[in-house]
């Protein structure tokens, strides 16, 4: 099967003669829920701006599905449904007008352009907006429509540049599962985002680009396993004795109720727990102290610095 | 994309355009109204009737062509270079940009666009000024020939304009710096056989002064210049921006980075 995005060797110098981007390849296979992080500056945005056709490439190749976009761009661009960073709308344009007139810039006659336009308002909760000025809109209301715009004309690939910044948690959440239940569909999506615990919810696999080169490219799951240790917090039912070890492990008391325990790589936390509970000590709750996405994104970011 | 979905979008933006100065009317087809309406009472009622012919007609006849000549040329422009510099100021414009529309579509549809809307101003103009005097139209091609391509060319120069500018300053240098002094001097108020032989020559490297005359060849059967020559003058000009045009969307200069 051919992948939903391939890009080779692809490189862009802007005029003043920034190299944002220095030969990335990657690949994004079909049906994948795929993060792409970075740093600000790192050629994110560049990256999404050469797929769809806002940025001019300086070399390298990029083909979305069957579709080169150097020999067929209006074929590729058919297949990319686009939520940029920013509100890229006419402010003073109708909810409605605007997801429509998407449609018909994608062919769509008018009929369908309604039923589409329907469908998606719908889905993310604008229909009852439809007839109101887009600048009336809340940010996650407007989010939402750039979603809506994007999928109008049902493409094969989402592309969605931080989609959830400046969004409450529970209009995130609903986001969330409106995207996993798109790609469960079928839609291939790719997600940049500064919120690493929804690339760690959402994606399969991920991409970290740092300074205009791929740092690391593979699955969340493999990536999490080059961890060398996580650290734990339990919290304990009683009072804890003043020194608390554990036979092989790094323990912090850290006050009368609370431990920290790191567990290294290869290590049990299940041997955690036998060796607590003969000393008698019985744990209410525990859960990670940091986020183990972001610890992975700092080392590799700060080690590449 | 295929020729049917080509002419959807074409019709998208079409129509959008067409929604866009008919929402805002009062600032896009009533100010020409108005203009026009003083322009006849003053230059036309005022003064004219203390001028008398020109040309062969009453004042207010000879300048009626030109006066809606400006208003065409004036609002064809406007149309494009506002709404398409609106678009690239509010990013709106990559909503063209990453879809498939071929760029000479979406040239089209922002032309056509300022063509109806040079089109629509031309008939309330004439409308007024009914009410100063009585119409005659010589040929009927034409006007309607000479009309069409005058907004065409001036809509194309207004996309030319909106892709260069940077703020809403640089959308009114141009027809306030350029424009506006070349429909003055190109023979809306008078005929070049007032002018002194130098001055009537310097006109000549106006393209106004092929539009009016053109035009008021169409209405009045009388023109300064001669009206094969408009016409080439008027489509020598419409290809070079047209091919300009396609130039910049192509490369995409000043759209894409």
């Amino acid at each position: 099967m051919i992948p939903a995005l391939t890009i080779e060797n692809l490189s862009k110098v802007y005029g003043d003669g920034f190299e944002a981007l220095k030969g990335i390849s990657l690949k994004v296979e079909q049906g994948d829920f795929f993060a792409l992080l970075g740093p600000n500056g790192a050629g994110k945005s560049t990256t999404i701006g050469i797929i769809c056709s806002l940025v001019a490439k300086t070399g390298g190749r990029v083909a979305v599905f069957d579709a080169d976009i150097d020999v067929d761009f209006p074929a590729a661009k058919k297949y990319i449904g686009i939520v940029p960073q920013e509100f890229n709308f006419n402010q003073f344009e109708k909810v409605l007008d605007i997801v429509v007139n998407q449609a018909g810039f994608y062919g769509l006659p008018p009929g369908i352009a309604h039923q589409r336009a329907q469908k998606y308002l719908k889905a993310l909760g604008l229909w009852d907006k439809r007839d109101v000025p887009s600048r009336t809109l809340s940010g996650g209301m407007k989010r939402r429509l750039m979603i809506a715009r994007a999928l109008v004309h049902e493409p094969r690939l989402l592309i969605l540049d931080e989609p959830t910044a400046g969004v409450d948690i529970e209009m995130r959440r609903s986001m969330w599962e409106f995207l996993q239940q798109i790609n469960a569909e079928g839609t291939t999506i790719i997600l940049t985002t500064h919120y690493l615990e929804e690339a760690e919810a959402l994606c399969r696999n991920i991409a970290i680009i740092n300074h205009g080169e791929i740092a690391q490219h593979s699955s969340i799951k493999s990536l999490l396993k080059q961890l060398h240790r996580e650290i734990f917090i339990l919290d304990c039912v009683l009072e804890l004795p003043e020194v608390v070890t554990i036979e092989g492990f790094t323990v912090y008391r850290v006050d009368a109720h609370t431990l920290e325990v790191e567990v290294g790589q290869g290590q049990r936390i299940n041997d955690v727990f036998t060796a607590l509970d003969a000393q008698a000590i019985e744990i209410s709750s525990m859960r990670s102290k940091s986020n183990r996405l972001e610890e992975m994104f700092v080392n590799l970011v700060e080690g590449a610095a | 994309m295929t020729l049917a979905e080509q002419y959807v979008a074409f019709m998208t933006i079409l129509r959008k355009e067409i929604r866009r100065y008919l929402r805002i009317w009062t600032q896009t087809l009533l100010p020409s109204a108005i203009t026009m309406s003083l322009y006849f009472v003053i230059f036309g009622s005022l003064i004219g009737s203390r001028i008398g012919d020109m040309g062969g007609f009453s004042y207010m006849q000879f300048v009626v062509p030109g006066l809606i000549m400006m208003a065409i040329v004036t609002n064809s422009y406007a149309n494009v270079v506002s709404s398409f510099f609106g678009a690239k100021f509010n990013h709106s414009v990559e909503e063209l940009l990453v879809s498939p529309t071929p760029n000479y579509v979406i040239l089209m549809g922002y032309v056509i666009g300022g063509v109806t809307r040079g089109l629509l101003v031309a008939v309330v103009v004439t409308l007024v000024s009914l009410f100063f005097t009585r119409m005659q139209v010589h040929s009927y091609f034409v006007v309607v020939l000479i009309v069409l391509m005058t907004s065409t060319l001036f809509a194309l120069a207004g996309f030319i304009n909106a892709v260069f500018a940077n703020s809403f300053d640089d959308i009114s240098i141009v027809p306030t710096f350029v424009l506006t002094p070349l429909i003055y001097l190109g023979g809306v108020f008078y005929s070049m056989d007032l002018l002194p032989e130098f001055w009537a020559n310097v006109s000549k490297l106006n393209p106004l002064v092929y539009v009016v005359n053109a035009f008021r060849y169409g209405v009045l059967g009388v023109s300064d210049v001669s009206l094969s020559f408009s016409l080439a003058m008027i489509a020598i000009f419409t290809v070079i921006a047209f091919a300009f045009s396609m130039h910049l969307l192509n490369s995409g200069k000043r759209l894409r980075q």
